[in-house]
């Protein structure tokens, strides 16, 4: 790069140092004017006053945001709640899955992550709607945990109302938002295992670790930005999400994301609905900004830095 | 007794993972199952006999035609769109040097990393605002926006590990800038490019809840099963749900061919090659592919 502006001419230099404005201006425009802009308007709407019928009117109506917490921080704690645990569970499946693929996928390795893609090729909403026919009331699946005294157990720790359905529950919901966000954690825990130098985990043999204490001290902690960012791509959509509500829940489930849909598509009450979708995106910052600071990993944001 | 143990215990871990993986396919069985369902009600949940009507009568709901119609056009365009400018802003970030690339680099990453309700909801309050009429127009618009930063990233995997010594070589045998690019660049450039290209339109095609806030009355695929799942679902949603998959995994096997090709074509003198990165890079379109 050095040698190549000496060697360049003068005119030739600044076209140089133009040309990555010229590349950048498009798409920064773009998602100035369709991101930024209207995140602004988001909430400036999250201000205002009135209703439908009186038109709304800017007026630093603070009020609106205690107001969105007060009314709905049911659906607030439970977002979290449903999209922490499927984050939880989607770790522990997803973790061995990228582990198999990483160390023990051979020449089927890119079969394998084939097939964990492969739930993107059909519509998020056609996945959802066929884990509605697997679990509802009178499928296999209902009736082989309902014969294994599964459902009465979930009932008994009250995770169900009832003994005999799944559909309607949290379990059902919480399920839901696993399976359709499990990729998002598979594929950067196995973009992490596989960059292991797997001489390092031989050397870690070599000097008498058991196979435990090898994967715990060497194989986790080089993988642990893959955890960071899988845990972080799964939660992010998860506590917005408010399709797994609609097909596999009810009312008594909903979620953040249903009440800012409701508000938005159905009551058309924008001033609480911007607010409320204000406190999410805020409160998502805040818990990936300490989750990150915790972790203590430059994954996520860490591609800032590759970009040299 | 102990070797019979002794095998489970060494292969635990991939019967775990072929559990996972049925897992993660269970739904697409069920709806390519149910395609050839034959329901007794409105709703496709219980199976009732084998048909083959939805196979041979996949296009005969008007509606529902008209809403595929609808998303393929609009996945055409947007996927045009956010992958010319998502390009564009990777060769940016990746070969030049300039001021507030960490400004820049937020700005694309950012979009990742906010809810997809978040997004629809200001888009909704920016046109709500302006008073702009929700349509064809608007969900493009949205469809451009949340495209371009998996385009960016996608493409920026594939720059890291370019090897510039190609384009240096064609400089020194005497070609101007644009020949170049034309020749060297963008065919070397072409599987990431066309990866992006398949990932954007897979994520238009698919996206329901931004379009979900910016549609109006215009009906996408997604919104049309979203409204017919109110009143009952018509089992031709599962028919071309099952041909959409297919066409999608053919169109990926292609994909994933040609970046073989041309990795072994750009194999020159590189050595960071795993070979897979070309998938890779792909499925897991929103990670940082640290290569050096």
């Amino acid at each position: 790069m050095e040698a190549n502006s000496t060697k360049a001419g003068k005119s030739s230099s600044l076209r140089r140092r133009l040309a990555p404005y010229g590349l950048l201006s498009p798409g920064l425009i773009y998602l100035l004017l369709f991101f930024a802009l209207p995140m602004f308007f988001m909430g400036i709407v999250a201000l205002r006053s009135g209703t439908l019928e009186t038109g709304f009117e800017f007026s630093w109506e603070f009020s609106n945001f205690s107001d969105a917490i007060s009314r709905y921080d049911e659906q607030f704690v439970r977002s979290f709640l449903y999209a922490g645990s499927a984050t939880a569970i989607a770790l522990l499946i997803g973790y061995p899955l990228a582990y198999m693929i990483a160390f023990r996928g051979g020449r089927w390795k890119n079969v394998l992550l084939f097939a964990v893609v492969a739930p993107f090729f059909t519509t998020y909403l056609i996945r959802t709607i066929g884990w509605t026919t697997i679990l509802s009331d009178d499928s296999i699946v209902v009736s082989t945990l309902n014969s294994l005294g599964v459902l009465e157990f979930f009932q008994t720790i009250g995770l169900t109302d009832t003994s005999d359905r799944l559909l309607a529950t949290p379990v059902a919901v919480v399920a839901g938002i696993t399976y359709n966000f499990l990729p998002f954690m598979v594929l950067p825990i196995y973009a992490s295992l596989e960059r292991i130098d797997e001489r390092l985990i031989e050397a870690a043999k070599d000097l008498y670790s058991s196979a435990s204490q090898a994967f715990f001290r060497v194989t986790l902690p080089i993988s642990a930005p893959g955890i960071v960012a899988g845990t972080l791509l799964t939660f992010i959509p998860a506590a917005g999400d408010y399709i797994n509500v609609i097909f596999l829940g009810s009312g008594n489930q909903s979620m953040v994301g249903n009440a800012i849909q409701s508000l938005y598509l159905a009551l058309r009450d924008y001033p609480t609905a911007a607010a409320l979708s204000f406190l999410l995106m805020i409160v998502i910052l805040a818990v990936v900004m300490i989750y990150i600071k915790f972790a203590g990993a430059e994954a996520l944001m860490g591609e800032e830095e590759e970009a040299k | 007794m102990s070797t019979a143990w002794a095998w489970l215990r060494r292969n635990a871990i991939v019967i775990f993972g072929a559990l996972a993986i049925a897992y993660l396919l269970l739904p697409i069985a069920v709806i390519a199952v149910f395609s050839f369902n034959d329901p007794a009600g409105k709703f496709n949940y219980t199976w009732q006999g084998f048909t083959l009507d939805y196979w041979t009568g996949a296009f005969d709901l008007a509606p529902l035609n008209d809403a595929l119609l609808t998303s393929l056009q609009l996945a055409a365009l947007s996927t045009l769109f956010a992958t010319v400018l998502g390009t564009m802003l990777a060769l940016a970030l990746v070969r030049h040097q300039f001021l507030g690339r960490r400004a820049a680099n937020l700005l694309i990453v950012i979009p990742l990393a906010t809810p997809e309700v978040v997004i629809g909801a200001a888009l909704l309050s920016l046109f709500v605002t302006y008073g702009v009429g929700l349509g064809f127009t608007t969900l493009l618009i949205a469809h451009v926006m949340f495209s371009i930063s998996f385009v960016v990233v996608v493409v920026r995997s594939r720059l890291i590990g370019f090897d510039r010594r190609l384009e240096e070589a064609a400089r020194d045998l005497g070609a101007p800038p644009m020949t170049t690019f034309r020749t060297v660049t963008l065919p070397l450039l072409a599987p990431g490019i066309l990866g992006a290209a398949l990932l954007a339109f897979a994520l238009s095609i698919d996206d329901f809840v931004i379009s979900n806030f910016n549609s109006g009355q215009t009906e996408t695929f997604p919104l049309f099963i979203f409204g017919a799942a109110q009143r009952g679902i018509p089992v031709q949603i599962y028919t071309l749900a099952t041909m959409l998959f297919a066409v999608t995994v053919l169109a990926m096997v292609f994909v994933t061919w040609q970046q073989k090709r041309a990795e072994s074509m750009a194999a020159v003198a590189d050595d960071d090659d795993d070979g897979d990165g070309g998938l890779a890079a792909l499925a897991s379109g929103r990670v940082p592919e640290a290569t050096t």
